[in-house]
């Protein structure tokens, strides 16, 4: 047993009694991240920095006065910016981008006295879900390295599952970090809309993105959620609503909670391996006294479709930003304006970013924009109402993640349409804002981690972590 | 409803981007797949249905007007390609 095998809440016994130093700690990841470096888990390291602060965290538990993640190792994901430090998105285009501040969820992590080790690789802005689009190369799966890690959060993913750290953060748009925690076996929660600030993350969909942790246990995920949660003025999406103490709600038993299988979610498509390891389970939750009841999402087949009109049309219109004038690559010699605008864009963004932002222009345009985009935005409605009338009877959901295990590096890049058709499962919980988390659950018959969903009504993470934590205690 | 390559041309000119023409008959390929898929949508009668463009039941956030500190001139400046002044500096609008 190594010290980088283990989660944070069992590294914070051993830091806390002084067993361990937060620099000896750190050392042990980055000897592990040079070791691993063809899983191209991270975009950048900072060895100096990490080292320096794990000293002064040390300095700071010997004076007792240490913050409630002291010794937390973090990696973050290159598109939440970091003062001083490069953001690069995955993309050419912010290839030489130093952040000028820092994001909420930073500061807050920063004043807990976790340590950054480095900012970790992704799909170009967030969009794959394969984290094979990035301008760093594609990040490689731990345990089957000729697999992917999934995306777009594919090297937190990665980097935690390959014990490069002790937790990573990631962003989750429409299952960016729930997909890539499955394909690696990691923890990760996509929190409420608005519960955690998005100020300091580069927009990908707006009314979809939100921050949440990749971590080893479900007791990482609540002490992680913790800190990073609450109002922030910076972000006016951000939910006026108080905190909680998710702390609260780890080893407790799941007596009289009702836990919906929504059929759509196990029809055909589904790896069976995957169902019946769910299904297995639905049947332990069943025993332990929860009640399983069967339930209908009826437009869940209306989602991938509502849910690329409504990503991709947000994205044409954030990433207009990015025009070589005040940031970013600029094109060399260029004549006039228009000209530095098209070749920064052109030379800058990578093929699946243009595709997005082609397919967003279109369905925005004028003459399409009711057919596309209004439509869309209304399916949107009937999505949220099939999760309001399910969770008026349930407390949470129980499903699948992925129709498949993590794919074959290379399977499905060539094929948008069925790349995008991959993400079924995960869509929905970010149209209607929802928490969902994404908890592993053994292998299948290749070795790949098999990952279980958890979703539940908005504000609801304390009871999707009691589910998570009890189900991860069985095992 | 499907794209044409005249239509391509002019998605790519609202997004302010180039493409060759090998990337355009692709697109209009991947386009059409995609669009076609999206057609599913009108299955459903949406007439009556609200559209839903932000989940949080909160609209018009304000704050007061008051000076706080942020940036500095520098700090906004430094990952500017070019500056001049103190300002950014694009290339002539006007010829």
């Amino acid at each position: 047993m190594q010290l980088t095998d283990l989660d944070y809440t069992s590294l914070r016994k051993r830091i806390v009694g002084r067993e361990i130093t937060c620099a000896q700690l750190v050392a042990d990841y980055l000897d592990n991240i040079r070791e691993k470096k063809p899983l191209n888990a991270f975009i950048s390291v900072f060895e100096k920095d990490a080292r320096q602060r794990a000293e002064e965290i040390d300095r700071k538990i010997s004076a007792n006065n240490a913050g409630a993640l002291a010794g937390l190792v973090l990696g973050i994901k290159d598109l939440i910016v970091l003062s001083g430090a490069p953001t690069t998105c995955g993309s050419k285009i912010l290839s030489n981008f130093i952040s000028p501040y820092d994001a909420t969820v930073i500061k807050k992590l920063a004043q807990a006295d976790a340590v950054f080790i480095g900012k970790t690789n992704m799909d170009e802005f967030a969009m794959g879900s394969s984290s094979e689009t990035s301008f760093s190369g594609a990040v490689k799966n731990p345990t089957a390295t000729d697999r992917v890690a999934g995306g777009s959060s594919g090297g937190s993913a990665a980097a935690v599952a390959g014990n490069l750290c002790t937790a990573a953060l990631g962003s989750d748009t429409g299952g960016s970090i729930r997909q890539p925690a499955s394909f690696c076996g990691v923890v990760g929660i996509k929190p409420t809309y608005g519960r955690v600030s998005r100020f300091g993350l580069i927009a990908y969909a707006s009314s979809l993105d939100q921050i949440g942790p990749l971590c080893k246990s479900v007791d990482d995920a609540a002490s992680i959620l913790n800190v990073i949660s609450g109002y922030d003025h910076l972000d006016s999406t951000s939910a006026n609503q108080p905190t909680e103490d998710y702390t609260t709600y780890l080893n407790r038993d799941v007596k009289g909670l009702i836990i919906g299988l929504p059929k759509e979610y196990y029809g055909a498509g589904l790896d069976p391996e995957i169902r019946q390891n769910i299904e297995n389970r639905a049947a332990q939750l069943g025993k332990a006294g929860a009640e399983i009841v069967e339930v209908s999402l009826p437009h869940t087949e209306y989602a991938i479709a509502a849910y690329y009109i409504i990503a991709t049309a947000e994205a044409s219109s954030n990433l207009a930003r990015f025009d070589g004038a005040r940031y970013g690559v600029r094109a060399e010699k260029v004549m006039d304006l228009e000209e530095m605008y098209v070749k920064s864009r052109t030379e800058g963004f990578g093929s699946e970013v243009k595709r997005r932002i082609m397919l967003g222009t279109y369905v925005l345009s004028s003459g399409y924009y009711d057919a596309y985009y209004r439509k869309a935005q209304k399916v949107r409605t009937l999505i949220r109402q099939d999760f309001n009338n399910v969770f008026a009877q349930v407390d949470c959901l129980l499903t699948p993640i992925a129709p498949t295990t993590a794919f074959r590096l290379g399977e499905k890049i060539d094929d948008p349409l069925t790349m995008y058709l991959s993400d079924i499962y995960t869509v929905s919980c970010n149209l209607a804002g929802l928490p969902g988390i994404a908890l592993p659950s053994g292998a299948d018959s290749h070795g790949l981690p098999i990952g279980l969903q958890l979703l539940g009504k908005p504000f609801s993470e304390g009871k999707l972590l009691q589910v998570a934590d009890f189900l991860e205690k069985l095992n | 409803m499907s794209v044409t390559l005249e239509q391509v041309d002019v998605i790519a000119r609202l997004s302010k981007l180039e493409f060759n023409q090998e990337e355009k008959s692709k697109f209009v390929e991947q386009f059409n797949q995609i669009l076609q898929y999206m057609e599913k949508l009108n299955e459903l009668d949406t007439e009556p249905i609200e559209p839903t463009y932000n989940v949080l039941d909160i609209s018009n956030v304000t704050r007061p007007d008051e000076l706080k500190p942020w940036l500095s001139q520098d700090e906004a400046l430094q990952n500017a390609p070019r500056t001049k002044h103190g300002f950014f500096s694009v290339p002539k609008v006007i010829g």
